[in-house]
């Protein structure tokens, strides 16, 4: 039972192969629920099964077994597998601990400072204009939601251009895409194997609103444009920053560009197979997560006592 | 067509495309310079009703000119706020927030791909 466990802390390594190809073949919006969901649920068997290690390895202490009241040692697989497993758990959960608390400090920080930055002046409906020569937009979750902007990005788009953008920061509000953001910066820290996962979700949420955005305006085209002349803005005025993307990949933003100037894809017929394996794989998860721990907490009942040996 | 869908469309998306065009221009804008600056779409009573709105609300002031009014954004004095909500939202190697912003940083690679992307786009 307890080499079952294994199986929910690897299947995250097979993640993000996975979302990148439903990215690639299911409408944006789909991939990203889909994708999401099954990462979370992956994320929680895992940390599941790392708990199970770490409370085995402690019943294998005496105090913790008379704590546990324990009247017979625990049954387990070999202490040459259980120990290291349980001690490497300890120090994984610890890591997993500590860098969630760091971030969900430093996204708290970061949000609150745009909350009090938007909160201190008057809004036009739910546009909210800073003064800044920088270009930058995002869109600020809150009651009720707005999409803040800066001058310079307003002034280095033409009248449609920022109705476009407009259209996709609303996208953004009205997706609850912070959600989606939120959970797949929680399930990156989580296992390192779903690390990957977290950007294809980012992207999946960029190229769920980009295609919202292309709707409302009616226009792919001027939406392509929209976020191409935005995003060179923003670099014209940043200046020449040292940039950690490696330059052989292609960044997100001409991938959404391109995306946008090619017409839009029909349905993949593999679609329906890849969502299938996302799931397929949260299920394996649960499954294998489930029957270990049932059969540990089983385990324990006997080493109580409570049930015949 | 294109008239009646954007005069459908809420009162606040109206607001938040007036405000963004007033703070896009140089000078204080007329009614009349603000809608022709929004492209077709928006009878200028609406734009008229809608800039005494935001002038009500206090986001904008304006000025006599001629026989009506020129109207312009409010002016922050919050350049310093402006630049800590930057450095809070760019700090260290942790960029990726919870707030979805519109774009990315470039590599030079992107940039070479984007440009060559919007000129094709153009043709």
């Amino acid at each position: 039972m307890t080499f079952l466990l294994i199986v929910p802390l690897v299947l995250p390594f097979a993640m993000p192969a996975l979302a990148r190809r439903a990215l690639e073949r299911l409408a944006p919006a789909t991939a990203l629920w889909v994708v999401t969901c099954s990462t979370l649920v992956v994320a929680c068997c895992s940390l599941t099964a790392l708990g199970a290690f770490v409370l085995t390895g402690l019943l294998k202490l005496p105090l913790f077994a008379a704590l546990g009241k324990l009247v017979y040692p625990l049954r387990t697989a070999s202490d040459l597998f259980v120990v290291p497993a349980a001690a490497f758990s300890v120090g994984a959960l610890a890591v997993c601990l500590w860098t969630v608390i760091r971030t969900a400090t430093r996204q708290a920080r970061a949000f609150h400072v745009a909350t009090a930055e938007a909160g201190c002046r008057a809004t036009a409906g739910d546009l909210c204009v800073i003064d800044s020569p920088r270009p930058d937009a995002y869109a600020l979750p809150g009651r009720p939601h707005r999409i803040v902007v800066t001058t310079g990005m307003l002034r280095s788009l033409g009248p449609d251009e920022r109705e476009a953008l407009f259209a996709h920061e609303r996208a953004h509000n009205a997706g609850g895409h912070h959600y989606f953001l939120a959970f797949a910066e929680l399930a990156a820290l989580c296992h390192p194997g779903l690390r990957p996962v977290g950007e294809v979700i980012r992207f999946a949420v960029e190229r769920a609103a980009d295609e919202a955005a292309a709707a409302a305006v009616g226009d792919r085209r001027l939406t392509a444009r929209a976020i191409g002349r935005a995003a060179l803005a923003a670099r014209a005025a940043h200046g020449e920053r040292p940039s950690f993307a490696a330059a052989a990949t292609t960044g997100p933003v001409p991938q959404r560009v391109a995306a946008l100037l090619a017409a839009p894809r029909p349905p993949h017929r593999a679609a329906p197979w890849i969502a299938g394996l996302l799931v397929a794989c949260a299920t394996v998860s649960v499954c294998t997560s489930a029957t270990g721990v049932i059969g540990f907490h089983h385990e324990v009942e006997i080493a109580q006592g409570e049930e015949g040996r | 067509m294109t008239e009646v869908k954007d005069e459908r469309r809420p009162a606040g998306e109206l607001e938040a495309s007036v405000m963004a065009a007033l703070w896009a221009a140089d000078a204080p804008q007329t009614p009349g310079q603000v809608q022709l600056s929004l492209g077709a779409g928006l009878a200028r009573t609406t734009v008229t009703t809608i800039l005494s709105r935001l002038y009500d609300k206090g986001v904008v002031d304006r000025r006599r000119q001629g026989r009506g009014y020129a109207y312009f954004p409010v002016q922050d004095t919050h350049g310093l706020t402006a630049r800590r909500m930057h450095t809070e939202l760019d700090r260290g190697s942790d960029r990726h927030t919870v707030l979805a912003r519109f774009v990315a940083q470039l590599s030079e690679d992107d940039e070479r791909v984007l440009r060559d992307l919007l000129e094709s786009g153009e043709q």
